[in-house]
């Protein structure tokens, strides 16, 4: 019992429990989810696409993971991605004889700087003019697609140039999409963060008390900045992993509500909304949990437009599970049950 | 020099500061329209500028007495969009009148409201999250109904739809133009005149000096997010009026215009400060724009968007020195 | 003067987890009367408020409102009962107009609607009658003064027909002759019979102004005196639980203190807090800075920490001026500072108590220089050796630590970053007398064997008398005198304290 509720109380029970349910039910329910096939030396199966998907949101939550643990939010993530696409297919450009007005690695450092450029503006209203984190991303939200539009004017750009697809896709000879080591490596720089520097422990002191913390010495303005400035890097690796995938820019629908999926993975890996305590394991398996449960869906035949009735529950089961309020009223029932046990 | 000072700061921290830019702003780019393209002149084209936004109008009346208490609705483009699927998929199969479809689609508005309500006050959930869970699930809920589009061909609906009102002899507005206007009027008497009204401009003002006051907050809230739950799907029937079908897709995005409409006009987005008359300016300021960039032929529609969002940036920001200001003001008044 | 009782309160007790706040505590209030509540933090005196006004739910007890019993459970219950408070931090709304703060609830109506012109007309006939004539009453509350604001928090309250009207500390944010303005309403009211309890920290407030006061000392009753056959010393003697004469200096402070400067303050003022404040500390010293809470002792040494900016004046650290903008710049000059609110302004409450104690040395550093695992885990086994926190390991939660060790933690942040001038605000309040004696003898010790230089604030004269060297008392938000050597002794300090005997 004592063990039971040891593990039941651990931040990461809730996000690994979901994904367990959610493989069991496959296991059951989809004929050879687990089944992994081998074509030219590469790996092919659902996990495999499962993993390739979630990997841009993993990198997505990273930097989300950050700013809701200052306290904040950043739901301009989508837009950064939608940005992000467009500068990067812009810099390569559209030539149909497959070749690139630009290196590639100058293409995708040029995307990423231009993000941070995003980040720096979010964090500069956060955390300089004091706006509400909502409403301060609020604008790039609204003006993201908009900008992408602009640099790509007002087209789709289609890139013929074959090693840009390689980010969202595979490198030829490699077993695993490069997407999966993209998100290892921002997963490895994120933990290295974690190891040897305070950052991290800075950034709940700022997200647990803020007062405190400035009493301490932390530069709290300066924490948050930095935080905003990540959040928006985050969102342009995600950006070119993302147009990668269509080997194209598509400001309308690149990153379309993706920041709201980020904001569900990290919530479901445990780390609470008001901020503090977060937690990078929780982040990665939540985002993967996200992922399963929009493929399984798929598997079931339910289709794109649809598939938000099912993340809506899941948001309102999450937020009812980490209420304060709730959670007295479930023990207040609990109690009084033991009290109606006693009587008979 | 310091009295010139003080006259700016008290001119700012004024409660119709923000509507007066905002007045004088519409004022400015109809008059560049007017000198600029010769349509501007025809009475008509101002018309439409409330006949291509009465949804929107009606949407920024419901986000505006949300954003008041301090909250957020950010389901609104998604219950528009459940509206019009709900009335068309109603209409197409069953035998129900036009009147009484309506009346079930602004009841579901209400209840809408009433859960989202509920669960933010009754379990201290953040309104952004409850209110992006309603989002996902209107929308998800009209791709369920149906993933294609449902044309509305009942006779009373499209003979509202395509009632001419002329207020002028060349002139008309539209039924939709009708329901929004009096909306605005209800709207802006039962926030002036009402108890309701006026708890809820409290509760914007301190939440917490509102329940030591004895108002009671609780109730005031959630009947807040009714409000915004039935102007919802009050726009949705007008936005069914203009679309005449229902279809996954509609209104994405709406709420952020409302949110943008409700703050250009004057609104405070941490509550407590809104002027409906105001937001309306704000809409039409969205319109005018948009009216510009159709007339240009040359522009696409995406400036619109940066336009906004540079607007709304303005504006939040101008809130933000504002609020500075009027602490400054306060505290240096000895 | 009315002698029936308008409110008794009997026996009134409230715990809180691990805390008693109130135990078999009596008030009593009669009509026409001012009734000054007075205790030092912690005494109970903004719980029996609370409870009268229906925020907390009392634990045993009983409460008579003209022989009626009522037990409040919502403010709004306790105004329906003619109890009306007005707080310290105005509770109005600042967005709406002066009127209709004081209407709001109970707006009257013509027609189904809102009668503006009746609430305009009512509202300036009310602010007449309390001689605030020249409100307008039109215009937004936060358009007035935190003093005018206050005004119209009672004209409010006397409004909804109050019999008992609760001031809690209503003058601290106000100047001298916003305060008369308020003692000319306060005394108004009292002619028409209204009872008024009354919160300040401001000795002379209370003399000029009350008839009566009620002592609370530890969330226990003291006594219930009249005002004038009260000297202002035996008061103070009976907040602070030390009966005059009573002089018993168990093991006095006397480490010697070196001839050299740390840190000099030259005319420090910053409106609000300090005015012309001077102070000299020397390597090895522990100043004392007594005085009632609010006289400016904690406003001072946050101005000595980067907290706030001061207006005037300057600080010298080893003969130098040094500038402090921020808590880090004190910091990097070897200021530390234990803050008195620990709750807000000290833990960082969901960190563990490592991290809570080496993140005040990693700040200093910077977030590059990260201590290892190691290094963090050897510090905090260290100090929490030294100063012996209780703890189950340092990986708990400082959260779930009482209140003493929750202190400990965080006096071992700061002397972690080794500093040179240690700043303890309240170090000891809330916490139980053993970790007291233990404080106290690690600030002796810190003194004089490492040099330490330390100012030491606390409500009770005692510490103060047993731990420092030298004394600075504060009243009113300026230093009314410094004690050295044999001056410390209760008597002075309480007589310094109290001023004008």
């Amino acid at each position: 019992m004592e063990k039971w509720k040891k593990i039941t109380s651990s931040h990461l029970f809730l996000p690994v429990f979901a994904l367990a349910l959610l493989l069991i039910f496959n296991a059951f329910a989809t004929p050879g989810f687990f089944s992994i096939e081998v074509q030219n030396g590469q790996l092919f199966g659902r996990i495999i696409d499962i993993l390739n998907r979630a990997s841009i949101l993993i990198v997505l939550s990273m930097g989300m993971t950050f700013v809701i643990a200052t306290g904040g939010i950043d739901i301009s993530q989508g837009s950064v991605i939608a940005i992000s696409g467009a500068v990067c297919c812009y810099l390569i450009g559209g030539a149909t004889d497959g070749t690139a007005q630009m290196p590639l690695f100058v293409a995708c450092l040029a995307a990423v700087a231009v993000c941070a450029v995003c980040g720096v503006w979010n964090g500069f209203l956060v955390s300089k003019l004091k706006i509400q984190p909502m409403v301060a991303t609020l604008i790039l939200m609204t003006a993201g697609r908009g900008i992408a539009m602009l640099i790509t004017e007002g087209q789709n750009i289609t890139v013929y140039y074959k090693p840009f697809t390689y980010i969202g896709n595979s490198i030829p000879g490699s077993p695993l999409p490069t997407t999966i080591y993209i998100a290892a490596a921002v997963v490895l720089l994120v933990v290295l963060i974690q190891k040897k520097t305070s950052v991290g422990m800075f950034v709940q002191a700022v997200g647990i008390n803020a007062e405190a913390a400035r009493r301490t010495g932390l530069n709290v303005t300066a924490i948050i900045f930095i935080m905003y400035i990540f959040s928006g890097m985050c969102a342009g690796v995600a950006g070119l992993m993302e147009s990668s995938m269509i080997a194209a820019a598509d400001p309308n629908n690149a990153g379309l509500n993706m920041e709201m999926d980020a904001i569900l993975s990290v919530a479901l890996g445990g780390t609470l909304l008001t901020g503090g305590r977060f937690y990078i394991g929780g982040s990665i398996i939540g985002a993967i949990t996200i992922q399963t449960l929009t493929t399984t869906l798929y598997a079931l035949g339910v289709s794109s437009e649809q598939l938000p009735v099912y993340k809506a529950a899941v948001v309102i089961l999450i937020c009812l599970l980490q209420s304060e309020k709730f959670k007295k009223i479930i023990e207040r029932k609990s109690l009084n049950q033991k009290k109606a046990v006693k009587q008979v | 020099m310091k009295n010139v000072k003080g006259l700016k700061d008290r001119l700012v921290a004024s409660r119709y500061f923000s509507f007066g830019i905002t007045a004088f702003l519409f004022i400015v780019l109809y008059v560049i329209g007017m000198m600029n393209y010769r349509g501007f002149l025809k009475p008509q084209v101002f018309c439409n500028l409330f006949i291509d936004n009465a949804a929107l109008i009606i949407a920024t009346v419901g986000i505006t007495f949300v954003l008041l208490i301090g909250g957020i609705d950010i389901s609104i483009g998604s219950v528009v969009a459940l509206t019009c699927m709900t009335s068309a998929q109603l209409l197409a199969n069953t035998n129900l009148g036009a009147g009484v479809v309506t009346v079930i689609v602004l009841a579901i508005g209400l209840l809408f409201g009433l859960v989202q309500g509920w669960l933010i006050t009754e379990f201290d959930m953040q309104p952004f999250i409850v209110t992006l869970a309603g989002q996902f699930f209107a929308r998800g809920l009209t791709a369920i109904i149906s993933r294609e589009t449902i044309d509305i061909t009942d006779p009373t609906y499209t003979a509202v739809a395509s009632a001419r009102v002329y207020i002028m002899p060349k002139a008309f507005i539209s039924v939709g133009v009708i329901i929004a206007i009096v909306t605005l009027v209800v709207a802006t008497l039962v926030l002036k005149y009402t108890r309701f009204g006026r708890n809820i401009y409290a509760l914007g003002g301190s939440e917490s000096s509102a329940q030591l006051m004895g108002l009671p907050t609780k109730s005031t809230k959630i009947a807040t997010y009714m409000v915004c739950g039935f102007c919802s799907a009050l726009a949705g029937v007008v936005y069914s009026l203009i679309m005449l079908s229902g279809y996954p897709l509609h209104a994405v995005g709406m709420e952020m215009d409302a949110i943008a409409s409700s703050v250009i006009g004057g609104t405070l987005m941490s509550g407590g400060v809104a002027f409906v008359p105001g937001t309306l300016l704000g809409v039409l300021i969205q319109g005018i724009i948009q009216t510009f960039i159709t007339f240009e032929g040359t522009l696409s529609a995406w400036w619109t968007r940066i336009i906004i969002a540079l607007l709304l940036c303005v504006f939040i920001v101008m809130q933000a020195i504002i609020v500075r200001n009027r602490h400054r003001i306060t505290s240096s008044d000895k | 003067m009315a002698e029936h009782a308008l409110l008794t309160m009997r026996g009134i007790c409230k715990y809180f987890p691990g805390v008693r706040a109130l135990e078999n505590v009596d008030f009593t209030l009669r009509a026409g009367e001012i009734h000054a509540l007075m205790g030092e933090n912690g005494a109970g005196k903004s719980t029996l408020i609370k409870v009268l006004t229906g925020v907390h739910a009392k634990d045993g007890g009983r409460i008579e409102l003209e022989g009626r019993q009522i037990a409040p459970s919502s403010p709004l219950e306790a105004q329906k009962n003619n109890i009306s408070t007005v707080y310290q931090e105005v509770n109005l709304c600042p967005n709406l107009t002066v009127a209709e703060n004081i209407f709001i609830g109970r707006e009257p109506k013509k027609a189904g609607r809102i009668d503006w012109k009746a609430i305009n007309k009512r509202a300036s006939e009310l602010l007449r009658r309390l001689n605030l004539a020249n409100i307008d009453v039109t215009k937004t509350l936060d358009s007035y003064s935190v003093a005018v604001q206050q005004m119209i928090a009672i004209a409010r309250a006397v409004d909804i027909q109050a019999k008992v009207l609760i001031l809690d500390e209503p003058t601290s944010s106000l100047d001298e002759n916003e305060t008369q303005r308020l003692f000319e309403v306060m005394r108004d009211l009292k002619k028409q019979g209204l009872g008024i309890i009354f919160v300040s920290h401001f000795l002379d407030q209370i003399y000029e102004v009350c008839d009566r006061v009620t002592v609370l000392r530890n969330g226990e009753l003291v006594g219930e005196y009249e005002i004038d056959e009260l000297p202002r010393v035996e008061l103070i003697s009976k907040m602070i639980g030390k009966e005059l004469g009573d002089i018993q200096n168990m093991g006095k402070n006397a480490s010697a203190v070196s001839d050299e400067v740390l840190i000099e303050a030259e005319g420090l003022t910053a409106f609000g807090r300090i005015k012309d404040f001077d102070l000299t500390i020397h390597k090895g010293e522990v100043v004392g800075f007594a005085g009632l809470l609010g006289s400016g002792r904690t406003e001072t040494a946050e101005l000595l920490f980067g907290v706030a900016k001061p207006e005037k004046g300057s600080i010298k650290m080893h003969g130098k001026e040094i500038k402090l903008s921020s808590p880090l710049d004190a910091m990097k000059h070897k200021i530390a500072f234990c803050p008195e609110d620990r709750k807000v302004q000290g833990i960082i409450g969901d960190l563990s108590v490592r991290e809570n104690i080496i993140i005040g040395l990693q700040a200093k550093n910077g977030m590059w220089s990260h201590l290892s695992m190691k290094e963090q885990q050897r510090i905090a086994d260290e100090y929490i050796k030294m100063l012996q926190i209780k703890v189950s390991s340092p990986e708990q939660l400082i959260k779930n630590l009482s209140g003493g060790n929750q202190q400990k933690a965080i006096i071992a942040r700061w002397l972690v970053t080794q500093p040179d001038l240690l700043i303890l605000d309240e170090p000891t309040r809330g916490i139980d007398i053993g970790t007291k004696t233990e404080i106290q003898k690690m600030v002796i010790n810190l003194a004089r064997e490492k040099q330490m230089s330390i100012i030491f604030i606390s409500s009770e004269i005692d510490e103060m008398t047993r731990t420092c060297t030298r004394l600075a008392v504060l009243r009113d938000r300026k230093k009314v005198a410094e004690l050295t050597g044999d001056e410390i002794n209760s008597d002075r300090v309480m007589a310094a304290i109290a001023g004008g005997v």
